[in-house]
């Protein structure tokens, strides 16, 4: 598969999805389509963690801080201001600061690999203590009401720019979440191919090696950090504009672990698995508490387990792999298909 | 979008029924007329699944009995029940599948405060009655749910006094960090300084606490009479265990809140538990005949169930509430079964007779005191219609019913 | 002076219960880099065997001594060989499956006990220290990490199999060459620290209260021990436990039991920013 083939398929593929999100609404019930809605919106999160782990090789077991600290500020501004848009700035913003600073803090120290995932799970652990703590009049940011663990209810959701008086219908509300995910995916494509993509895909593969060619290994991973932030903060404002509704279990350890494994199930080095990854796990937990007969952890365990053993790769690797391997079976010419192979073997 | 095949089928379906109705000899077919739906969120799995099975097993006897009696509106009941898995988002989710998808004429469920905040936007919006069972801090004003669970009046406000005759006066609160705990330990602050008392600390703990050393240790520097506890789960259990380890159980006195709700009686030894005082809406060991007889039902159908408590006994009280409701309404039309259920419904259940208040939405109804000795709960007082008078001091529905917020005690 | 000795006693018991509970995930972390997620329901299965010992009647010493680590360290054998062994060398499938693992386990002894169980009294009773009680118990946790310490370090630096052990973490190719068998080094190694976790669970469980997700409240906190601990196991569990159980233990004395937990957090911060490759830098080189 050439490039200019590779391209124009993924220009199709995008096409078509874009396509998708618009006429969905048509096609499904009203549920259906607040079900998707959430799921795009934590597919955001999982594309974020997708970017700084499997392109710029930072294993992050904190991307809920950044998520988190976007759904918070969100809501917090958009109570203050009674208008969203600049609410949705200020949670992609604020996130991405604070990934800065942390960036900072960790990279221009040397920190290695399993200590940052460390460092960045401890983040998150502190902020659901601080935050979980807060309920009581006296904590409050303008007039908004931090809440403690019972969270800020009834957050208002999107409204068209500058009316706060004309909400977002779940139509509406569909189309900007399916919409951002898009835009993001390809957002994310065009950096990958600019030399700041490529510069930090050579980190990943070899930090030592790229340092020693003039680069500054650790501005490069502080921009791949602070771009996940950012991502992961935006994340936050469509989750909480979909639910109406934040709480600190969103800084939690679960969901820290979850996104983890969206991204091994869809499979990590690629940006469309982990939202497939995404879909499939959220979908899968939510089927799961519809049944009765056996408990839910056991059912959810028992697939996880399975599909370790069964798909090690991850589902869309693995799936390309088998078109790579029908192709080669077709054509029995095994070299067109090597270096295909090889990018999918990275990490 | 909204007039589906689904949507579509049912009216037809209900149209059906009502014909059938006029009819005597359909009558006895009832069950063929199209179920209503009843929803419930609660957790069977993770953190809070020990709180939420046996709310969702006294749920299920409900509905059961419905339909043993010949169905509601010559309908029968059919539970849809999701397991939230303590996750809130779940919660979320859930919610709008109850109230958009499945259409369901009513919700119960809810444990947490969180939980209860996180869907109670939903279900105002999508306009689905919503009736939440657990005992809570109090002040929710909301006139789209009813509230059976029992508020710091009518527990709280027994128990401090009780415990300081038999304590003493100097008081040291305990509580989960959480805003349950949080505004619970704001109560007993207030009532023990209006009982003569004094507090001499308040600690907050997290729900992953397990180990209690430094704060016993705390304890015991401050001196207190009596200890206040509104810890909660299964972590916390450990304060107790910890502080029996360290032999201090018989030198300082406790009273709870939150002690007993999840079968900590039995599941600790009389040793570390024997004398500690709670006050709840429900105790498994009631002797009435309506206690008796519902004990027997539920450990029947279910018998895995460890403890019956309140929270098991509200649901079912709250559940037949709206039954009642939707008798007097003869619809299951929301409005109507509201307007029904503000006229005062009453209902006998295990723990006496629960009467909806128009005002608050909430119930008044007996509370019991009760002190653990050799794993059980010893029944020793009964303080008959117990009115929710920490949220009718800030809510009036009557006046006021679009009011919708939670209001918080301040000091 | 009295409170000072009480004081004293917490730190003690602090360090002590997080030494046991880390020693385990220490030996399976940085001998194998593993990241054991179902680490705390490893605690849970130690808390489970040791009442469910006990209530039938085995003497408390031996269910919690004996039953626990010898139970713990069986299911941790047939871990290891229905699923752990796939997944060395490949750190985040490890973390996944074994993620998978502990809903699997939380849903297993769900089904089979129910979200509540009786636990059992702790023993020994309590003690004196001029106007303060503490309890017997807190210096018998003391002593067994004492114990478990000599023990492991004993196991590694005095035995054949320690020796081997050791080699086959430093460098697997080159011991297989030696005629080393790494893949049974492995599955010994994972069965030995299982059962200590599985140890620390039924000390633990006298002291705690008992339900199927009880091993939530640890993992993290046993992670940013071991992983701020370093490489040498034994002396960098015991530091960063001594350290951090210090650490939290004086906080929650001296603030609140939230701000202990903060500052604990923060401080594992510092630490890990301060030694950044640290000791044990060089170990997880190469991993990602």
């Amino acid at each position: 598969m050439t490039d200019a083939r590779n391209a124009g398929l993924q220009s199709i593929l995008v096409l078509a999805a874009a396509t998708g999100v618009a006429l969905l609404p048509r096609h499904l019930d009203l549920f259906a389509l607040m079900q998707v809605t959430l799921f795009a919106a934590m597919s955001v999160l999982a594309l974020s963690l997708a970017f700084i782990w499997g392109f710029g090789g930072i294993l992050s077991f904190g991307q809920t801080a950044f998520f988190g600290l976007g759904g918070y500020v969100y809501a917090i501004a958009t109570i203050n201001f009674g208008d969203s848009t600049n609410a949705i700035l200020l949670a992609v913003v604020l996130p991405a600061l604070f990934a800065a600073a942390l960036g900072y803090f960790v990279f221009y120290g040397k920190v290695s690999d399993v200590y940052l995932g460390v460092i960045t799970l401890t983040v998150t652990l502190i902020l659901f203590n601080v935050v979980n703590s807060t309920a009581g009049e006296v904590y409050r940011i303008g007039i908004a009401r931090l809440g403690g663990f019972n969270g800020i209810p009834s957050v208002p959701i999107f409204n068209m720019p500058f009316h706060p008086e004309i909400p977002l219908s779940p139509e509406a509300s569909w189309w900007i979440t399916g919409g951002t995910l898009i835009a993001l995916y390809l957002l994310l494509r065009l950096i990958l191919v600019s030399r700041f993509g490529r510069i930090a895909v050579a980190v990943r593969e070899n930090e030592t090696r790229a340092a020693l060619l003039g680069y500054d290994t650790r501005l490069v991973k502080l921009g791949v950090f602070v771009i996940g932030g950012a991502i992961a903060g935006l994340g936050g404002a469509l989750y909480v504009n979909w639910g109406a509704f934040v709480g600190p279990t969103i800084f939690s350890l679960s969901l820290s672990a979850e996104i983890i494994i969206w991204i091994t199930v869809g499979g990590l080095g690629t940006l469309f698995g982990p939202i497939v990854g995404c879909f499939v796990i959220q979908f899968l937990v939510a089927s799961i508490g519809s049944q009765q007969t056996f408990n839910s952890n056991l059912v959810l365990g028992a697939i996880l387990v399975a599909f370790v053993l069964l798909l090690p790769k991850g589902v869309v690797p693995t799936f390309l792999l088998c078109l790579v391997q029908l192709r080669k079976d077709h054509r029995a010419r095994p070299n067109t298909t090597a270096p295909k192979e090889r990018a999918m073997q990275v990490n | 979008m909204s007039f589906t095949r689904r949507y579509f089928l049912r009216s037809t379906a209900a149209a059906a029924s009502a014909t059938a109705l006029v009819s005597p000899v359909f009558i006895r077919n009832a069950f063929a007329a199209e179920p209503i739906l009843v929803g419930s969120l609660h957790d069977q799995s993770g953190t809070m699944a020990a709180s939420g099975s046996p709310m969702v097993d006294s749920l299920k006897l409900g509905v059961e009995e419905v339909n043993a009696a010949g169905g509601l509106l010559g309908r029968p009941l059919k539970l849809v029940h999701y397991d939230t898995q303590s996750n809130i988002q779940l919660y979320s989710q859930y919610a709008q599948q109850l109230s958009v998808r499945d259409k369901v004429a009513v919700i119960v469920g809810g444990i947490t405060s969180a939980s209860r905040e996180a869907i109670r936007p939903t279900f105002d919006r999508f306009r689905t009655l919503y009736v939440y069972n657990t005992l809570y801090e109090g002040g929710v004003c909301d006139r789209n749910m009813f509230i059976t669970g029992t508020t710091p009046a009518q527990t709280v406000a027994k128990l401090v006094p009780y415990a300081m005759s038999k304590g003493g006066k100097k008081v040291y609160i305990i509580a989960a960090d959480y805003n349950y705990g949080q505004i619970t330990a704001k109560w007993m602050q207030k009532y023990v300084k209006e009982n003569g008392g004094e507090t001499l600390s308040v600690d907050f703990f997290p729900l992953d606490v397990t180990n209690f050393g430094p704060t016993i240790s705390k304890i015991q520097a401050a001196r207190p009479d009596l200890i206040l506890s509104a810890l909660v789960g299964g972590n916390h259990v450990a304060f107790y265990r910890q502080w029996a380890a360290a032999g201090m159980k018989d030198r300082i006195q406790i009273a709870s809140t939150t002690f007993g709700l999840f079968n900590e009686p039995a599941t600790l030894s009389a040793a570390e538990s024997d004398g500690i005082i709670g006050t709840f809406g429900y105790f498994e060991e009631l002797t009435t005949p309506a206690s008796t007889a519902y004990v027997d039902k539920l450990k029947k159908l279910s018998p895995g169930i460890p403890y019956i408590s309140e929270l098991a006994a509200a649901t079912y009280e709250g559940f037949n509430l709206w039954v009642e409701g939707v008798k007097k309404a003869n619809t299951i039309e929301r409005l109507p079964v509201i307007e029904a259920l503000e006229t005062g419904i009453a209902f006998d259940g295990p723990s006496g007779k629960v009467v909806v208040d128009h005002k608050t939405h909430h119930v008044s109804r007996n509370t019991y005191l009760a002190v653990v000795k050799d794993r059980k709960w010893i029944v020793t007082e009964t303080f008959p219609d117990a009115q929710p008078l920490d949220t009718a001091a800030v809510c009036d529905l009557v006046k006021n019913p679009n009011d919708n917020k939670q209001y918080e005690i301040s000091l | 002076m009295d409170l000072a000795i009480i004081l004293a006693l917490d730190v003690l018991n602090g360090t002590a219960s997080l030494f046991l509970l880390c020693v385990g995930l220490a030996i399976i972390f940085g001998m194998m880099k593993i990241i054991n997620l179902a680490h705390g329901e490893f605690v849970m299965l130690g808390a489970y065997a040791t009442v469910i010992a006990t209530n039938a009647g085995v003497d408390i010493w031996v269910s919690m001594i004996i039953v626990a680590p010898l139970f713990v360290g069986l299911v941790g054998l047939l871990i290891e060989r229905c699923l752990i062994r796939f997944l060395y060398g490949r750190l985040v499938d490890s973390m996944l499956a074994t993620w998978g693992l502990s809903l699997l386990l939380i849903g297993l002894v769900t089904t089979i006990y129910g979200n509540t169980m009786n636990g059992v009294p702790t023993p020994l009773g309590g003690f004196q220290v001029g106007e303060y009680r503490s309890s017997w118990y807190t210096l018998f946790l003391a002593g067994m990490a004492v114990s478990v310490m000599a023990l492991v370090y004993a196991l590694l630096r005095l035995t054949r199999f320690g020796l081997i052990a050791r080699a086959v973490m430093h460098n697997p190719n080159m011991a297989a060459t030696l005629g080393v068998n790494p893949d049974r080094v492995y599955m010994i190694t994972f069965g030995i620290g299982a059962g200590l976790t599985g140890l620390a669970g039924g000390l633990l469980a006298p002291l705690s209260g008992i339900t199927p997700v009880m091993g939530a409240a640890f993992i993290a906190k046993c992670f940013i021990t071991v992983v701020g601990g370093g490489a040498t196991i034994i002396s960098g569990t015991l530091t960063a436990s001594g350290l951090f159980g210090l650490i939290n233990q004086l906080g929650a004395y001296l603030t609140t039991p939230v701000y202990g937990e903060v500052i604990l957090f923060l401080s594992a911060i510092f630490l890990i920013r301060i030694l950044p490759q640290g000791i044990s830098g060089r170990f997880f080189k190469g991993m990602s």
